[in-house]
């Protein structure tokens, strides 16, 4: 199982990866094999939406289950993955790459301060898992 | 009654709990409420309950008796036999429709059957496994409409010649939400305005444009203009059709609909006095997440056979129950049978019969009630089986003088349109009625007329 060390993540399986300012977002590794083959997403929130930590910003849905997609942290959306809807699959092909889900200006960097690291989120995984 | 615990499991029960005896758990009601006394007649036998209700039941006038041209959104057509015959299969006849793909093959084939079936009428993708009725699948497109631009657009634009009953039932589903409705305000004259009148109404904000094809009235509109202006400002265009009409008439696909909803009784559904119908709802592909309902798909099984199985469920409320876009699964299972036979028996070629022969049939009534002094066709435009007629008398008093003379007129405008409307009779005609019947009415309805000028004569 993948988990990048750059990345932040949380309790729900998604990931945050920071640069100047810009959060971009996705769901993890761990998200994708447990939900097995990712049939649709779609992405709740548009370019310019405010949202919060917390606010549902997608639903992904496989061949066995149906899940939303929370926000790391709070800010103002500035990219969408237009793409993502024409190619659901590559959330399981590349969770971290491709199949990238928003951009977000944060807010408050201090919500960053809230999620795990790479090492805490291994940890989480292999607790739930144990 | 049937009680299906034993004396002993319920004194383990009572026992369980702490109570005595089972009067015990009633003992938060006041005494005096307790137990009332019930004043009603001893019981009787099967016999003499069947004559008794055999009895109350023949006080109802019927489409059997009564020659009829009332529609109105439900429709007197013939039910061929072997609709019933195959509905009333104990394969099929359940209160509840089994879906377990294991052991239910039968009744998900049918169901399939019935998808297809709608999808090739309405000119759409995809159908779903039938909703309540007319009325709440127009109400399941609006809430669709609301889910699909995500809450965002809160408007609602209803032609104020959709159904009065279904505008009823969309404005019951939103109350509470934020969405607005318009289009159909009070004061409105809905026979001499089209649906170029709802064209300047539809903004950015508008997520869904309903109208009936045919109309309430039954006339038949190219939507193509209206459709061009909804999905120019971004919104979607539903249309309620009538699915015997689309047998005949372009369907709803081809000039831009979005989804196409309708009342599936006359698809070999008897009148019943309002119920059980069936609620017809197709979309495109595009939007079948964000459809209501259930829905069967056909795949291969562990053994390489075709199977069928329920499909895309995520959508639905047993799994996101506060994200799906209805809380009601519930679908008529055994009226969609019952219009999968219907359309199998009579396919395409006579489904367009049919829809001739209403057709025809409801011209040949109009003109010759047109040629009536006093009396006149509401509206110049097409029509399918069903007009409007303004007569020189209340609707109501014409529907008197006609149930006087065994007939069960048309449906009163003015109930649900207002005194504008109140000598406007909404007439149906369909294969049931021979010539004959329409020449009847036609005479009872000179009748009046000779008795108008008479009294004008009389009190001249």
């Amino acid at each position: 199982m993948n988990v990048p060390n750059e990345l932040k993540y949380t309790q729900n399986d998604e990931w945050i990866k920071m640069e100047d300012g810009t959060g971009t977002i996705g769901i993890t590794d761990h998200a994708q094999e447990q939900l097995s083959d990712i049939v649709f997403v779609e992405i709740l929130v548009t370019e310019g939406d405010t949202i919060h930590q917390g606010d549902s910003i997608a639903t992904v849905e496989s061949v066995k289950a149906a899940a939303d997609v929370y926000a790391p942290v709070g800010g103002t959306v500035v990219a969408v993955n237009e793409e993502l809807a024409n190619a659901p699959e590559t959330l399981n092909s590349s969770p971290y790459d491709t199949a990238w889900m928003i951009k977000v200006e944060v807010k408050d960097l201090g919500e960053l301060d809230k999620l795990m690291d790479a090492g805490g989120y291994t940890n989480k995984i292999q607790e739930k898992e144990g | 009654m049937y009680i299906p615990h034993t004396d002993s499991e319920r004194e383990a029960m009572l026992k369980t709990i702490g109570v005595e005896k089972v009067e015990d758990l009633f003992d938060d009601v006041p005494a005096g409420h307790r137990f009332p006394e019930l004043n009603l007649p001893s019981g009787i036998s099967e016999m003499e309950a069947a004559q008794e209700f055999g009895a109350i039941a023949s006080a109802n006038e019927n489409t059997r008796d009564l020659v009829s041209f009332l529609g109105a959104g439900a429709y007197n057509h013939y039910v061929p036999a072997a609709v019933d015959s195959i509905l009333r299969r104990g394969e099929f006849y359940t209160a509840y429709t089994p879906y377990q793909p294991e052991l239910s093959q039968g009744t998900l084939q049918a169901i399939f059957e019935y998808q297809s079936l709608v999808a090739a009428l309405t000119g759409m993708d995809v159908s779903n496994a039938s909703h309540y009725d007319g009325a709440t699948a127009v109400a399941e497109a609006v809430n669709m409409a609301y889910a699909h631009f995500r809450g965002k657009r809160t408007r609602v634009v209803l032609s104020p010649a959709l159904h009065p009953q279904y505008r009823q039932t969309v404005r019951t589903y939103v109350s509470g939400s934020p969405i607005s409705i318009t289009g159909d305000e009070n004061g409105q004259d809905p026979l001499s305005e089209g649906p170029r009148s709802l064209i300047p109404l539809i903004d950015t904000n508008t997520a869904i444009v309903v109208v009936q094809y045919p109309d309430f009235f039954g006339r038949i509109y190219d939507y193509t203009d209206l459709s061009e202006a909804a999905h120019q400002a971004g919104a979607l265009l539903a249309v309620s059709a009538n699915p015997i009409a689309l047998g005949l008439l372009t369907p709803p696909g081809e000039f831009g609909a979005d989804i196409v909803t309708g009342e599936g009784q006359p698809l070999g559904i008897p009148l019943s006095f309002g119920g059980p119908y069936l609620g017809m709802f197709a979309t495109k592909k595009e939007y079948v997440r964000k459809m209501a309902g259930r829905l069967v798909g056909e795949t291969v099984d562990n053994r390489g056979q075709r199977a069928y199985v329920l499909t895309l469920t995520a959508r639905e409320q047993h799994i996101r129950r506060e994200k799906a876009t209805s809380n009601i699964c519930t679908n008529q299972g055994l009226m969609a049978l019952a219009a999968t036979v219907y359309m199998s028996l009579l396919g395409k070629n006579g489904l367009r019969q049919l829809a001739e022969l209403n057709y025809q049939k409801a011209h040949y009534a109009a003109s010759q009630i047109a040629s009536l002094p006093g009396f006149s066709i509401g509206s110049d435009e097409l029509f399918f089986n069903e007009f409007a007629v303004r007569c020189p008398i209340p609707a109501s008093e014409v529907n008197e003088h006609l149930l006087e003379h065994g007939i069960l007129g048309g449906y009163d405008l003015g109930i649900d349109y207002g005194p504008k409307y109140e000598n406007y009779l909404l007439v149906a005609v369909t294969e049931m009625n021979a010539r004959e019947e329409i020449d009847l009415l036609v005479s009872v309805l000179e009748e009046i007329t000779l008795a108008e000028r008479h009294t004008e004569v009389t009190h001249g």
